[in-house]
């Protein structure tokens, strides 16, 4: 744990000063109707605590899935007009959804969700920190990467970069956006200021003269983020086509996603995370549709959803991909729950996504098919996913920059 | 020539250089010598001051040269010999709920189990107004989830505002400042005064409870449910220690600890058991042997509900095999025997396998819970417990046992050597620098193991070092977000009615005390403090207190604001 974020950036607004104003911030301040080459927009998400994934993406062709977990596997899809609200709604005939994801099922079939199972991070770790840690930087094995690979990801920018083009929803920057492009948390829209203007500009003069670089390159990004949201902030924003988040961080942090995007101030890369996820006990309640996963499963659908129906055809621009830190056991425990395990699934949804499919080679839940006999096996790495997404998406070809050591094999996503 | 070449043209393409290692590493200006220079004299008591306290108040500086460096420190080792201050025990009296035990809290604030044995008249309602009226407010939401029908043991419904007081009396208390709504109730007859909180809207209660006296606020807190009173304690409990205590080495110490050794308040029974758990299991322990601290920790209802043990059983017991054929759920969980390991003691990498935290998990089955919703008290359960032989870390336990195997695992692990260098890096970090020099944890560590885990003497080892008192450490780390706020308020001499507003700031800040969900806990790492959301928040917390706009918090001097909010403010 050594000291990652020590990272001497470029300032973007020192550029306007000398009368270059960026295309990202003519379109902001005038609001151009000449059409420009849009940015595609990559949003990732982060579920914390493990998501057990095989109840997430039910294996219900998998007899060993239903050996294994007794009392909490989400049962059959149910055959014809005999529907239970309780069994997992089939994709493909042999994964399903579970029932709590039925707002994600029309995106599936619209072809702009795709999933890819048996996924995940190839160090053995099964710990939370050390799991997140190495999905984050991008380097699954080795410490001492000191930035996170969204961060490394940014495309190299002919222009000075907008200061948001880089946001992460919440108090705090998480480590996939540390690292020496500008990057910014922010916990609300509405928070994102300094509520007084005398002393903003006090503040601000402060933070440029302080001597502690760390300070001031982040309050220098800040103050930069701060005067190109004030317009965004100061518009009332109701999400189109209806669209209805769930009430939640969550669900906030996606509807302040979709209104950064659709207000053209720059954003590239947006992150979000949902925690909650680590269900050593009580996993499901009596029913596969009710207990802890399926209310934190209706958050994390409904959210998705409404992100996607809010941003409508700007989705064409933007992909939007999920990961937890590994899965769980492919048993259950003794608790009706399940313990840290090993591979996982990812959700891919956008407009670019060839959708409609589940991606990965499925390696079976026999005992000798897991991994060290009690979990998952791994047949793609985050980083396939990831890396093609970066590669095809955001157009950025240096893939070892982004994932040092490792070539990503991609699966044909988008 | 070459390599700089290569080196340049890999960071024009954002390619790496080293594979796994970023290009942008640190510039560093060798970082070691930074902890060889010591600081000048002057410097050593405001460093002090900032690490081992939360932030000086005016005056402090003075005070320490006035008593000698060395044995002001002395004193911070030794609590015991510190007066208290007698203004936080004033402070916190009206926080009843810190000195129950979980066994009371529950008694005096019901969970929500003990509500619904009220309801249906098991138990009585409590026969003080204020917490009927708190218990009324309860039951209330509760059938507004269950959209319940009629229930004879149902306590009156609250009655509208307009029909217990005049027109003008409603006026009053809906509009002008707190201090006008406030004389505005006390006005009222003592008893309707009780019919009218639990029926005021939110905005009024607000305002009443801003320029309310101690006992009135706690009257209106009261309605606001027991649960939540339980949190607000603990919460002002430990903003009040932190800006009040004179035993401020021992607070920083009980922060660091219980962040050590973190728990979720909000999983369920633990709301009730964290209390106890803070005030008796970590508190008396932080200047005492490590293998104590870790026992009481690993027998508090608090740890085993937060980490699942209390429900665990062990795989060769009859109930399991019983469980086995009826499909009811009952067997290990691994939960707590991975972070005991992990997080607690050997650390990551401290040497242990995926097979010994199975082993782990086993030794301890049976170590459970009692009467967990009435507050709960540990017991070894020899029913739950393997007694089949185990193998830790290459230690054989042998078969037969029953609490002695937890015990013998407690032993094993408090003695090893990477708990040791574990326990006294995040020491280091916490209160040396970010990243600590390795000779220094490689000394303390030394000590640990020399001294059966003494924390007061692995302390002293890192006060008496070279490194503590260096450049390297000197200023070079900033202030979390309660450090910030405690030290805010101290650093302006503030005066703290209650303390719930500057929890609130805390929790906007980025650290919600005790809602840490993961067992990590927060960073010691500072650096992690710094992004544009917190420094906003802490600009604008600046403002507020500066301008006495923080509920509950009155301060004095005028341009504090620009101050607090300063970069220089943030480091300590």
């Amino acid at each position: 744990m050594t000291n990652r974020r020590f990272f001497l950036r470029n300032s973007a607004l020192a550029m306007v000063g000398m009368g270059r104003a960026p295309l990202w911030l003519q379109r902001a301040l005038y609001a151009s109707d000449a059409p420009s080459p849009r940015k595609k927009i990559l949003v990732a998400i982060f579920q914390r605590g493990a998501a057990d994934g095989l109840n997430v993406v039910v294996p219900h062709g998998e007899k060993a899935y239903y050996n294994l977990r007794p009392t909490i596997a989400v049962p059959r899809p149910a055959s014809g007009s005999d529907s239970r609200a309780d069994a997992a709604i089939d994709l493909d005939g042999f994964f399903g959804l579970h029932p709590s994801l039925v707002a994600l099922k029309p995106l599936f079939d619209r072809q702009h969700l795709a999933i890819v199972d048996a996924v995940g991070s190839p160090d053995p770790t099964r710990s939370h920190f050390d799991a997140q840690d190495y999905m984050e930087s991008g380097t699954p094995g080795v410490k001492a990467t000191n930035d996170g690979w969204m961060n490394r990801a940014l495309p190299k920018e002919q222009e000075p970069p907008s200061p948001v083009r880089a946001v992460a929803l919440g108090a705090v920057l998480p480590r996939s956006m540390e690292g020496r492009n500008p990057a910014i948390a922010l916990e609300s829209l509405q928070a994102f200021q300094v509520r007084d203007k005398q002393a903003a500009q006090e503040f601000q003069q402060m933070y440029l003269d302080c001597k502690d670089p760390l300070l001031r390159s982040v309050g220098r990004e800040t103050f930069e983020a701060v005067s190109l949201l004030q317009s965004v902030r100061q518009q009332p924003y109701a999400p189109a086509g209806g669209a209805e988040y769930p009430h939640g961080r969550f669900g906030d942090s996606l509807r302040q996603i979709a209104q950064l995007i659709k207000s053209n101030v720059g954003v590239e890369m947006a992150f979000a995370d949902i925690g909650g996820w680590d269900h050593h006990v009580n996993e499901l309640g009596q029913r596969a549709s009710e207990g802890q996963l399926a209310t934190l499963l209706t958050e994390y659908g409904r959210a998705l959803s409404a992100f996607w129906t809010d941003m409508g055809d700007r989705m064409a621009d933007v992909v939007l991909v999920t990961m937890s830190e590994f899965g769980r056991t492919a048993h259950e425990n003794g608790n009706r729950g399940t313990d840290h395990g090993h591979a996982n699934c990812m959700f891919v949804m956008g407009g670019p996504v060839k959708g409609g499919k589940v991606y990965g080679r499925w390696p079976g839940l026999e005992r000798e098919q897991l991994y060290q006999q009690r979990d998952l096996a791994l047949t793609s790495d985050f980083r396939d996913i990831l890396g093609e997404l970066v590669a095809r998406h955001l157009g950025n070809p240096t893939l070892n920059g982004v994932f040092p050591g490792y070539t990503p094999k991609f699966l044909g996503l988008v | 020539m070459r390599k700089k070449a290569l080196v340049a043209l890999a960071c024009c393409l954002g390619l790496s250089v080293l594979s796994g290692v970023s290009p942008y590493a640190r510039k560093k200006v060798d970082p070691s010598r930074q902890f060889h220079k010591l600081i000048s004299r002057n410097q050593r008591i405001a460093h002090a001051l900032d690490r081992l306290t939360f932030g000086p108040r005016p005056g402090d500086i003075e005070k320490v040269r006035a008593i000698g460096l060395k044995k002001w420190i002395d004193r911070q080792l030794h609590p015991e010999t510190i007066a208290e201050n007698s203004e936080l025990g004033q402070k916190l009296k009206i926080l009843d709920s810190l000195s129950m035990s979980s066994e009371q809290m529950v008694q005096n604030y019901p969970t929500p189990q003990v509500v619904r044995l009220m309801v249906r008249g098991i138990v009585p309602y409590p026969s003080d107004p204020g917490r009927r009226a708190m218990i009324q407010k309860e039951v209330q939401r509760f059938e507004a989830r269950l959209k319940a029908g009629q229930n004879p043991n149902l306590p009156e419904p609250p009655r509208p505002l307009n029909e217990l007081l005049s027109r003008a009396e409603v006026r009053s208390l809906r509009t002008g400042t707190p201090q006008y709504r406030m004389a505005a109730f006390e006005a009222l007859p003592k008893e309707t005064q009780d019919q009218v909180l639990v029926s005021l809207p939110g905005g009024i209660r607000q305002a009443l409870f801003t320029a309310a006296p101690p006992d009135l606020r706690r009257r209106i807190e009261l309605t606001a449910g027991p649960q939540q009173i339980v949190s607000r304690d603990l919460q002002e409990g430990k903003l009040l220690r932190g800006i009040y205590s004179n035993r401020q080495l021992q607070e920083v110490l009980t922060d660091f600890w219980f962040n050590h050794f973190n728990i979720y308040l909000d999983k369920g029974a633990d709301r009730y058991l964290v209390t106890e758990y803070e005030r008796d299991v970590i508190r008396p322990h932080v200047l005492g042997k490590f293998r104590d601290l870790l026992e009481a920790t690993a027998k508090s209802p608090a740890m085993l509900y937060y980490l699942d043990n209390w429900q665990s059983v062990g795989p060769n017991t009859a109930l399991a095999r019983r469980a086995r054929k009826t499909r009811a759920e009952r067997g290990l969980n691994e939960n707590y025997g991975r972070e005991l390991m992990e997080l607690h003691t050997l650390g990551v990498n401290g040497g242990y396998t995926q097979k010994d935290v199975i082993e782990v998990a086993r030794c301890f089955s049976g170590w459970t819970i009692s009467n967990v919703q009435r507050g709960g008290t540990f017991v070894f359960n020899p029913r739950l417990h393997d007694k089949g032989q185990k193998v830790v870390l290459g230690i054989t336990i042998p078969a037969g046992g029953g609490i002695e195997d937890g015990e013998e695992v407690l032993d094993i692990l408090a003695h090893h050597p990477s708990t040791a260098h574990f326990i006294c890096r995040e020491l280091a970090q916490r209160f040396v620098a970010d990243d600590p020099p390795e000779s220094l944890v490689d000394r303390m560590a030394k000590t640990f193991l020399k001294t059966d885990g003494d924390l007061r003497e692995v302390m002293k080892t890192m006060l008496n070092s070279k490194e503590f008192w260096s450049v390297g450490a000197y200023r070079t780390k900033i202030k979390s977000p309660l450090e910030f706020v405690a030290g805010a308020v101290r650093a302006v001499n503030g005066d703290v009615d209650y303390a719930l507003g500057l929890a609130n700031e805390v929790a906007l800040l980025g650290e919600p005390l005790y809602r840490k969900v993961e067992p990590t806990g927060y960073s010691n790492a500072s650096e992690e403090w710094a992004n544009s959301a917190g420094l906003l928040a802490r600009m604008n917390f600046a403002l507020q207190l500066g301008n006495n706009k923080v509920p509950g918090v009155k301060v004095e001097v005028a341009k504090a604001a620009m101050d607090l909010g300063s970069p220089e403010f943030q480091k300590k």
